[in-house]
């Protein structure tokens, strides 16, 4: 019997798994040539000039260090030694505080953008303008007017988690089937109740749809927004450990930011799950 | 006269195109069943949602019960060409959700209670909390059906309810409408393509030209009895004649009606009291007869077609 496609699948996932991790092992096992030098060189130097080491860490060494971070997640000794899940925490707080308040504010003006064409014909043009415009570029005006690194950074997310949900819920609520607004009509439903028992509904997959972009996206910005305006967070843990030179830590912090992004689309994938209809 | 229902002179335009129609008049009484057949596009579907108040007329206007009609109502329940289910809402959902539409203040119970009176009417006792993707097409017609029923409109206005449906399943359903309307006294406007149909189901059949500038060429008084049932309906010696009439309306006179002698106000009304089919189908002849008002259809049968006019 064949196995199921499924376990066939996890087989070859956990085969490239090993593949990958042996041939790193192999490409950093440290077969480089030791060079002479003087002893007070070779202490400039590192490990990696004096000893055949390679500068990158294999995997058992970032295996070690996620062991030991995964075994204290939270300590905090101080503002430039917190525990990694201090830091993912408090990235995914700022996260879930601007992208929140994008949805919150994103789904009602693009369901007013889709309902009505003089709406979506005014304001077209502004987000046509403001939605290539790259988060980032909104940080230094941010930092001015609003004198806070940790807001400037929410701000960010804001402001890049509005769009794709804007311009979802509008083309959501504007494609629903006319046949489904007959039948509101021909029942003489009002303009509320139709706007959510059928307008809601019908767009609801598309609207989730733009929200799990959303995330996903607040979630790519809010490494780079950190990495900039410092302090805490995941991405100033990166940036942080890079000049500490620890690219061990480097590697963690990816593969945790990368763990935690998936968790969040799971759940918004879940939750698009929900509100969508079989037809 | 007036009828329950009044279509008087009504035109749609779209643009700066020929009318579609542009001068129709049609009287309907209450607890009729009306079949309008004609081809497609000449504007079926733009009549009765101009009927359901889903589309305005460019001029005239169309009196319900005394009143001239502003937008839809929930007086006229509509069957829709698709079924135009909810799909995110089960069965009992769909039927609720008219329910509520109509009983604004009714409590939750009740309104499931009234809902699975409809449901069960038509069949679907089981079925309540299925959704719209787990039925089949009939299913969801039925739904459709109940979901029009539950609002206990004066009027029915169907869109080619059965025309995606496999024979069987059609002619199931057509027998629940049929038996719903003559129990409730329903009044019915229903569209569709199917003489048979047209013939098992109306009281009346308004048979309507092409388009551009359709107009209702005649209506055609169903000689079956009331009592007519599906499996011998088609054995009535008036069957043929009827099916005749209007089989060579859509497939030769739809085309060819000149409006020349026509008064829109006042379509023909035809009844073929033929007791047997006609030696031959009714063709130019009977046309010609029609139009001219000599009242005959073919040479078999010259004194006993019945033509009046409706005023
Ligand atoms: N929005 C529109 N703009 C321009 N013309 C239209 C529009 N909607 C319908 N028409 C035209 O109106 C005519 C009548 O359409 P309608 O849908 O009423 O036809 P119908 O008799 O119901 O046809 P069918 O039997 O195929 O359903 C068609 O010729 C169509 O081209
Ligand atoms: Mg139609």
């Amino acid at each position: 019997m064949i196995p199921s496609l499924n376990l066939r699948a996890a087989i070859v996932s956990i085969a490239l798994f090993v593949a990958f991790i042996l041939a790193w092992h192999l490409a950093t096992r440290g077969t480089a040539t030791v060079q002479q030098m003087s002893p007070e060189y070779a202490k400039l130097m590192g490990l990696s000039a004096t000893q055949g080491k390679s500068a990158m860490p294999g995997p058992l060494d970032v295996g070690a260090k996620l062991w030991e971070h995964l075994r204290n997640p939270f300590y905090d000794n101080g503002p430039n030694d917190k525990g990694i899940g201090i830091q993912i925490a408090y990235s995914v707080g700022r996260v879930m505080i601007g992208y929140g308040l994008a949805v919150l504010v994103a789904v009602p003006i693009g369901f007013l953008i889709g309902m009505s064409p003089l709406m979506n014909r005014a304001l077209d043009p502004y987000i046509q303008i403001l939605k290539p415009i790259s988060p980032l570029a909104w940080m230094p005006l941010a930092l001015y007017t609003i004198k806070d690194s940790g807001l400037s950074a929410i701000f960010v997310i804001f402001i890049c988690s509005l769009w794709p949900t804007m311009i979802n819920t509008s083309f959501g609520v504007s494609q629903v089937r006319k046949e489904w607004l007959n039948v509101a009509k021909t029942l003489e439903v009002g303009t509320f109740r139709r706007a959510f028992t059928i307008i809601l509904p019908a767009a609801a997959p598309t609207i989730m749809t733009g929200v799990r972009v959303s995330g996903g996206i607040a979630w790519l910005v809010i490494v780079a927004a950190e990495m900039l305006v410092g302090g805490t967070g995941i991405g100033y843990f990166v940036w942080n450990e890079w000049n500490n030179l620890s690219i061990t830590n480097v590697i963690v912090a990816i593969a945790a930011i990368g763990a935690v992004g998936m968790v969040l689309d799971l759940i918004l994938a879940r939750l698009t799950k929900l509100v969508t209809f079989p037809e | 006269m007036t009828g329950f229902i009044s279509i008087e002179g009504i035109a749609r335009r779209y643009g700066t195109n020929a009318p579609i129609f542009d001068d129709l008049w049609l009287s309907m009484n209450q607890g009729e069943f009306v079949c309008v057949i004609g081809h497609s596009g000449c504007g079926k579907t733009t009549v009765l949602n101009i009927l359901a108040g889903l589309d305005e007329p460019s001029s005239g206007t169309v009196i319900v019960d005394g009143k001239a009609i502003e937008g839809p109502s929930l007086d006229r329940a509509v069957i829709f060409q698709g079924h135009s289910l909810l799909p995110w809402r089960t069965v009992m959902g769909n039927v609720a959700y008219a329910v509520t539409s109509r009983h604004r203040a009714w409590k939750s119970a009740q309104v499931t209670a009234h809902a699975q009176r409809f449901i069960d009417r038509v069949g679907l006792t089981g079925s309540e909390h299925k959704r719209p993707a787990e039925l089949s097409g009939g299913m969801k017609q039925r739904v459709g059906i109940a979901r029009a029923l539950s609002i206990e409109p004066k009027i029915m206005v169907m869109d080619e309810p059965f025309s995606a449906l496999d024979a069987l399943t059609r002619g199931t359903l057509q027998d629940e409408v049929r038996r719903i309307c003559t129990d409730t006294g329903q009044t019915v406007f229903m569209i569709t393509h199917d003489v048979d149909e047209a013939i098992y189901l109306a009281d009346k059949i308004v048979l309507m030209t092409n388009g551009p500038g359709a107009v209702l060429a005649e209506i055609v008084d169903n000689p079956l009895p009331r009592d007519r049932v599906r499996t011998g309906f088609h054995k009535h010696p008036l069957y043929y004649g009827v099916r005749n009439h209007i089989v060579d309306f859509l497939v030769t006179r739809s085309r060819t009606f000149s409006r020349d002698n026509h008064d829109p106000r006042n379509v023909p009304h035809v009844r073929l009291p033929l007791p047997f089919p006609p030696p031959h189908s009714p063709s130019k002849t009977g046309v010609d007869a029609l139009s001219s008002g000599e009242g005959r259809v073919g040479e078999a049968a010259p004194t006993e077609l019945k033509k009046e006019t409706l005023t």
